[in-house]
């Protein structure tokens, strides 16, 4: 565990990097999939995409070099101050449910247009085009 | 093709600025502040968790108690997310009768093997029994009511892709679901009356990292163990056994 | 070091599962590729000491979205390119 620790504050700029940078890149991804493509469940795909990018750039802010996760072990009980922030943690908890939710009210309306209409293409659907 | 790169360079220009603003607040920066004399928010609930309300998981103590009334209204948000689901794949009893009596094609769908058939009944009960653990022991390590109803949701996924013919009853579903739902707003409720303010927890919450502490927030969690794990369960419901209407 | 190489590791299997799933056509390939997405984020937040977090994204993203996507894909259609198709005449050439 010390070793990873060490790890983590040497090569700290380079962390931010990967964490904050997949981050915006997972949610550029998701926008590009929703602004360019055609297929519904590819729209659908974009928007649970950006869903993750928001929520690994929650977490990363919330994140403190060198200490641990918010949870008080025997023996620990007084390590407060040596805690990560757990707030953003709560906020991404309950986000991932309500993304999930959505997705899936999301999904059926997929289901219910392409009953109705036999397309699943944005652009035979008139009211959906940009 | 043109309006192809002309996406491609806005999304690069909000990636950038995106970038930018969050550089601002550099990576495993402590901004959390002296837990001691709490400046900030997060040194509060750091400080309060485990010294007022007894309870190891900070994250618990947040989602549950100092956060609580913002939970409810999630538990609100699923609840409408699975009835609109449900309403939008809504169809009527004789058009349900004529589909099963074949007028529309359906997919042949061939038995599961006997290997993934008792795979999946050995499996079953020990996945409910993780549930379970999981949402029952959400004060005191890493999970509650929501993973622990995701995952039990997963057990009856694997009944339901197995066995064709195996089906929950729907009423039991809607009234474990109901009934949870009011015992969480009916705990607030208890708070608002005893103590002056909606769900809050009572003056006796145990020593910390016992299996019975944190006064309310182990009851809470289960209810919306239950919940979630119900209602997960019927969105998966409705979404597999859902078959195109006659007229469509 | 070897943590800092997993971290990089994971990073370019995120980015990468992402962008096969925005440009693949068969679309429960596409779907997989989600859930290939939800795994490793799963796996960084863990290691950003967010274990919560991570339950919550491995029970809830690797399982139940993707279980939804492919119910979605089984109702609709498989090919990205395909946006329509007469269930009725694939009826019958999956029963010849």
């Amino acid at each position: 565990m010390s070793n990873y620790q060490e790890i983590i504050s040497q090569y700290r700029p380079l962390l931010e990097i990967i964490v904050y940078g997949s981050a915006v890149a997972l949610i550029l991804i998701g926008l590009y999939a929703v602004l360019v493509k055609k297929h519904l469940v590819k729209l659908v795909i974009g928007l649970s995409l950006i869903d993750s990018g928001v929520n690994l750039l929650f977490v990363g802010v919330g994140y403190v070099t060198n200490h641990t996760a918010p949870i008080f072990s025997p023996g620990f009980e007084t390590a407060a101050d040596k805690m990560v922030d757990p707030v953003p943690q709560a906020l991404v908890l309950t986000a991932i449910v309500i993304g999930f939710a959505v997705t899936a009210l999301a999904l059926s309306l997929v289901i219910r247009l392409y009953r109705h209409h036999k397309t699943a293409n944005v652009e035979q659907l008139n009211r959906l085009r940009w | 093709m043109i309006k192809r790169s002309f996406v491609v360079f806005l999304l690069l220009v909000l990636g950038v600025a995106v970038y930018e603003a969050f550089r601002q607040a550099p990576f495993g920066q402590n901004r959390i502040g002296d837990v001691e004399n709490p400046q900030s928010v997060s040194a509060f609930y750091l400080k309060h968790s485990p010294e007022t309300l007894h309870t190891a998981n900070s994250v618990t103590a947040i989602v549950v108690n100092f956060r609580g009334f913002d939970t409810l209204g999630e538990v609100t948000v699923l609840f409408l997310a699975a009835t609109g689901l449900a309403s939008i794949l809504y169809r009527r009893k004789e058009e349900e009768e004529a589909a099963e009596k074949g007028h529309l094609p359906q997919r042949i769908q061939l038995p599961s093997s006997v290997l993934v058939r008792t795979g999946a009944k050995i499996l079953f009960p020990l996945i409910l029994m993780l549930g379970i653990y999981v949402f029952v022991h959400g004060h005191l390590t890493p999970g509650g009511g929501f993973q622990g109803g995701a995952i039990i949701a997963t057990g009856f996924l694997l009944m339901f892709i197995t066995y064709k013919r195996f089906n929950v009853n729907h009423n039991v579903l809607i009234w474990l679901e109901s009934l949870s739902g009011l015992a969480f707003v009916l705990t607030g409720v208890y708070g608002l009356i005893s103590y002056g303010s909606f769900l809050q927890n009572t003056g006796w919450t145990g020593r910390l990292n016992d299996l019975i502490s944190g006064g309310l927030i182990p009851l809470i969690y289960i209810f919306i163990g239950i919940k979630v794990g119900t209602e997960l369960t019927n969105v998966l419901d409705t979404l597999l056994h859902t078959k195109p209407r006659r007229n469509e | 070091m070897i943590l800092l190489i997993l971290l990089v590791v994971l990073a370019v299997v995120l980015l990468a599962a992402a962008v096969y799933a925005t440009i693949q056509k068969d679309l429960l390939y596409a779907v997989l590729a989600t859930g290939v997405v939800s795994l490793a984020l799963s796996v960084f937040f863990y290691l950003l000491q967010a274990p919560d977090v991570a339950i919550t994204e491995a029970a809830i993203g690797i399982a139940l979205t993707t279980i939804i996507f492919i119910i979605t894909i089984r109702n609709t259609t498989r090919d990205e390119d395909k946006y329509s198709e007469d269930m009725i005449n694939r009826f019958k050439t999956e029963k010849e």
